[in-house]
């Protein structure tokens, strides 16, 4: 089982509500958010295009932070998701620092947070809350060694792309264009 | 005019990478601001709610932690206004009630108005206070001379409240001051408004046409949805704007306007349609009336003709003409909701009815549909006095077809040089922010400074309450029942709010408010139920539901009487205007003395080194009473100026630079704003998201960020028909750097 997300950037309007269902799912504290949305514009007035992409970690295959942690605090569970064990972390920080999608943000805690897939949601069947409260019903969420997973269905029928495709990691969040 | 509420089917069932948005909040991650908290125990306890952010009313539910504290509102899977899915404002909605800057207890003013200096007051004082002012201007000038200026759902007992006491000036700026225009245009060729939520079929249309509407920014959560469902399965969106929108970016044809110019456009849309006969015949011989007077009254507006007004090319005018005919009648020419632009605006939004009806969208799948409302049992009331002087009496002749009070006409019979018939002298303004939402701030200062009493009732330290001789304080709508929400939609359905928690400091509901103050008044009899909670049991008992019930369901569907979402074939509508049909020459308003069929007037272009100020709204942000929400200024804390690239050029200003606005009757705007140079808007106009700018204090995360866009609206283009109060007429230069006089004014 490997968990993987999909976006699609021709119906993500860029509203920002993943980034706010998210906080307060996870409670996030103010200023801080372990989602974002990111606009690419393109062109010269009138021949313009944008990507809009709502992003988050990637929880990658091959895990730079997970390799980079000196304590063991971020981990890889079942489905893939990489975590990170509030009581193990001691902020150094050397995560974010090696993440290429600069997905980690310091917690005023004193620990590293980051996108959990909302693993204790889906534990019990639920969608992250950021696929489940989405309005333009733009993110895909599900198993990726399932053929019939709604993530796997929509990569088989659309073209798509990852970030950074070139830092090895294999990252499991894809976007359709 | 005959009955406007036939279409609707009441039901009597008996029972460069550029981060946006959280982009910049990503950038200030390392800004640390409150300690951690431990993760919170899930504790399913949840009580119904309709979300309050905005006119969209969503329902949803709202989970409190085992400590019973507010934890997130989540949208209800059965509502048809949202399908489970809440947007950006309502999930953030839980920051109207955290927000730490609400209003906390009735206020008094001790000294003149504009000074701001109150005191605290018990709700009994306060109320007492009003209801002697009230008796007085009564006595005085008349019941009439009070007026109410309101929006959302706390209205209706303010309403009641007027009534009884007869005056019947009680207008909504969501009138005048935005939707208006349209709702009388389409009363006008329909007879039926375009109602909220929009009857608009997105989701099974082949072909949405955007005049200027910026659904995706502006965040209507059923449009939205349904926007996204229309590009899954390939419909063609043609987006007419002089600014690349979102909605533009997922556009198959993105007509880059000349801004105030649309008319011009529809009228070379309606050209080609009737002259390559691509309208629908059946249809408009059947349903409509004053084809041929349309057909001669459009003969020269062809796509060159608009080519040389619109910029927009004629091949593309073509073309898009020829796509919304092939889609039809599953097409859609959207009516817009913000639509006080130009001062035409009526007439913009019938040439929008009509192409509508030539292409016979109305009543048809992928159109627009029939819409359907619950009827709800409403108690015996005592009959209300009618008001001896109405609205119209204030200025004779004045805006002859507007079906609902205008704001700015109140506003303006508040200054007496303006020689009103009668005065008004005392203002009730509930949930609306009227300094940033009724244009010339001046004007609406000046009204104030003339009137006897200013009550306004509000859950935030809003602009409009530094101004009031008395601020009561509404408690959140997550602290209070409403009235059930009966909103129209495809089916029947209503929807029930309830406190998910105990009104905070010295809060009351809307309910409450107007009760007591009508107790007070003399007009309890009004409001025989004490209790809110007490009305709603009763008429949802009536229906064969109950509170109890609904408190588990949060949502109730009905089905429809009939099958009749759309026209059946061939069916006989007989539609609610003078002629029984769909006018696309209007009688109406050539009786009223007003051209029948819209046409294209050139409007005032921007001089040497000003540039059309265009606003519009950001998906995660309401108007400006969102603006201190904490979890929204999470999202976008301050608006920015979108400047043109060439422009910024000219002007050697930088993305990210603080600059003045001034506007061309020389107002400078009270704070600087940042500027975004960006490809997305045309050399000739600047763009920045509305309200944001507070000058309140009190508000302290929204204070001074940004620049208030209703601030540089003071050349006002008032639409002759209805009222409606035009707000892009506005032309903005840049100061890059204030001099000390200019800081001083």
């Amino acid at each position: 089982m490997r968990y993987a997300m999909a976006v699609d950037t021709r119906k993500c309007v860029g509203c920002s509500d993943c980034v706010v269902a998210c906080q307060t799912e996870n409670d996030v504290p103010h200023g801080f958010c372990r989602d974002w949305v990111v606009e690419v514009m393109d062109g010269t007035y009138p021949q313009l295009e944008v990507e809009i992409r709502s992003e988050r970690c990637n929880h990658c295959v091959n895990a730079p932070c997970v390799r980079c942690c000196p304590t063991g605090a971020s981990h890889i569970v079942e489905g893939g998701i990489v975590l990170v064990t509030k009581k193990e972390c001691i902020g150094c920080g050397a995560c974010v620092a090696s993440c290429p999608y600069d997905a980690r943000y310091p917690h005023p805690g004193g620990y590293v947070d980051k996108c959990t897939f909302c693993e204790h949601r889906i534990k019990n069947g639920m969608a992250p809350a950021c696929v489940a409260v989405c309005p333009t019903k733009c993110l895909y969420f599900g198993d990726f060694d399932d053929p019939n997973s709604s993530v796997s269905v929509v990569l088989k029928k659309r073209k798509h792309k990852t970030l950074i495709p070139e830092a090895g990691t294999i990252p499991q969040l894809y976007f359709l264009i | 005019m005959t009955s406007r509420r036939e279409f609707i089917r009441i039901s009597f069932i008996g029972a460069g990478a550029l981060a946006s948005g959280s982009g910049v909040l990503k950038a200030a991650r390392t800004l640390s601001t409150s300690g951690g908290k431990e993760s919170l125990k899930i504790d399913l306890r949840r009580t119904p709610t309709y979300c309050e952010v905005c006119f969209w009313k969503c329902a949803g539910w709202v989970y409190k932690t085992s400590e019973g504290k507010i934890w997130k509102i989540i949208g209800n899977d059965e509502d048809q206004h949202c399908n489970g899915r809440f947007c950006p404002r309502g999930t953030g909605g839980i920051g109207m009630y955290y927000d730490e800057d609400r209003l906390r207890t009735p206020l008094i003013r001790t000294e003149e108005r504009g000074k701001q200096i109150f005191r605290e007051a018990s709700w009994d004082e306060a109320l007492d206070h009003i209801a002697g002012k009230i008796r007085d201007i009564t006595a005085k000038f008349g019941p009439e001379s009070m007026a109410l200026f309101t929006h959302g759902s706390g209205s209706s007992y303010y309403t009641t409240m007027f009534k009884a006491l007869g005056s019947g000036n009680i207008a909504e700026p969501s009138y005048a001051q935005c939707r208006g225009p349209r709702d009388e245009a389409f009363f006008a060729t329909f007879g039926e408004e375009a109602y909220s939520p929009e009857i608009t079929d997105i989701r099974d249309t082949k072909c949405l046409v955007l005049i200027g509407s910026h659904i995706g920014e502006n965040m209507h959560n059923g449009q939205i949805q349904e926007m996204s469902d229309a590009i899954d399965k390939g419909a063609t969106i043609i987006t007419v704007d002089p600014r690349f929108s979102t909605a533009a970016g997922k556009s198959k044809f993105w007509l880059p306007i000349k801004p105030a110019t649309d008319i011009a456009l529809l009228l070379a849309w309606m050209h080609e349609i009737i002259y390559n006969e691509h309208y629908d015949k059946k249809y408009v011989d059947k349903y409509c009336y004053g084809f041929d007077q349309l057909k001669a009254h459009v003969k020269d507006f062809t796509p060159e003709w608009a080519y040389g007004i619109t910029t927009i090319k004629p091949d593309l005018i073509r073309k898009t003409a020829k796509e919304m005919a092939d889609a039809s009648p599953a097409m859609i020419v959207h009516p817009g909701r913000h639509v006080t632009w130009y001062g035409d605006d009526t007439q913009r939004i019938r040439a929008i009815a009509i192409l509508n009806a030539l292409l016979g969208s109305w009543g048809r799948r992928g159109g627009f549909y029939r819409p359907a409302k619950f009827d709800l049992p409403s108690t015996s009331l005592p009959p209300f006095k009618e008001p001896s002087k109405s609205w119209q009496d204030l200025f004779p002749g004045k805006f002859p077809v507007a079906s609902s009070p205008v704001t700015n006409a109140l506003i303006d019979a508040s200054i007496p040089e303006n020689k009103p018939e009668y005065p008004i002298k005392g203002w009730f303004v509930n949930g609306t922010n009227l300094i940033f939402t009724v244009p010339d701030q001046a004007n609406t200062i000046k009204a104030i400074q003339n009137l006897d009493l200013l009550v306004v009732v509000d859950t935030m330290p809003m602009e409009i309450t530094g101004w009031a001789d008395v601020i009561l304080p509404e408690c959140t709508y997550l602290e209070r029942y409403d009235a059930l929400r009966v909103s129209p939609h495809r089916k029947p359905a209503i929807a029930l709010r309830i406190p998910a928690a105990e009104p905070s400091y010295n809060t009351k509901s809307g309910y409450s408010i107007a009760r007591e103050l009508s107790v007070k008044l003399g007009l309890g009899s009004w409001f025989p139920f004490e209790k809110q909670e007490d009305l709603l049991d009763w008429q949802l008992k009536k229906v064969g539901s109950s509170l109890e019930e609904m408190k588990q369901t949060g949502v109730k569907n009905f089905d429809r009487d009939a099958d009749d979402l759309y026209f059946a074939d061939d069916e006989a509508v007989e539609f609610p205007t003078d002629s029984g049909k769909i006018e696309l020459y209007s009688k109406y308003f050539e009786q009223s003395g007003f051209d029948p069929l819209p046409k294209y007037t050139p409007h005032e272009e921007p001089k040497e080194g000003f540039y059309r100020l265009i606003y519009g709204r950001a998906p995660m942000h309401t108007f400006s009473r969102t603006s201190n929400n904490p979890n929204l200024t999470d999202l976008m804390h301050e608006n920015s100026v979108w400047i043109n690239p060439k422009v910024a050029k000219e002007w050697g200003i930088n993305s990210g630079q603080m600059i003045w606005l001034k506007n061309q009757d020389g107002i400078v705007s009270d704070f600087p704003v940042k500027v975004r140079v960006t490809e997305r808007i045309r050399w000739d106009s600047v763009y920045m998201v509305h309200g944001f700018g507070h000058t309140r204090k009190q508000m302290k995360r929204c204070f001074g960020k940004g620049v208030s866009d209703t601030q540089m609206i003071t050349h006002i283009l008032v639409d002759p028909i209805m009222g409606g109060t035009g707000m892009r007429g506005n032309f903005v230069t840049f100061i890059t750097e204030k001099s000390e006089t200019e800081v001083a004014s």
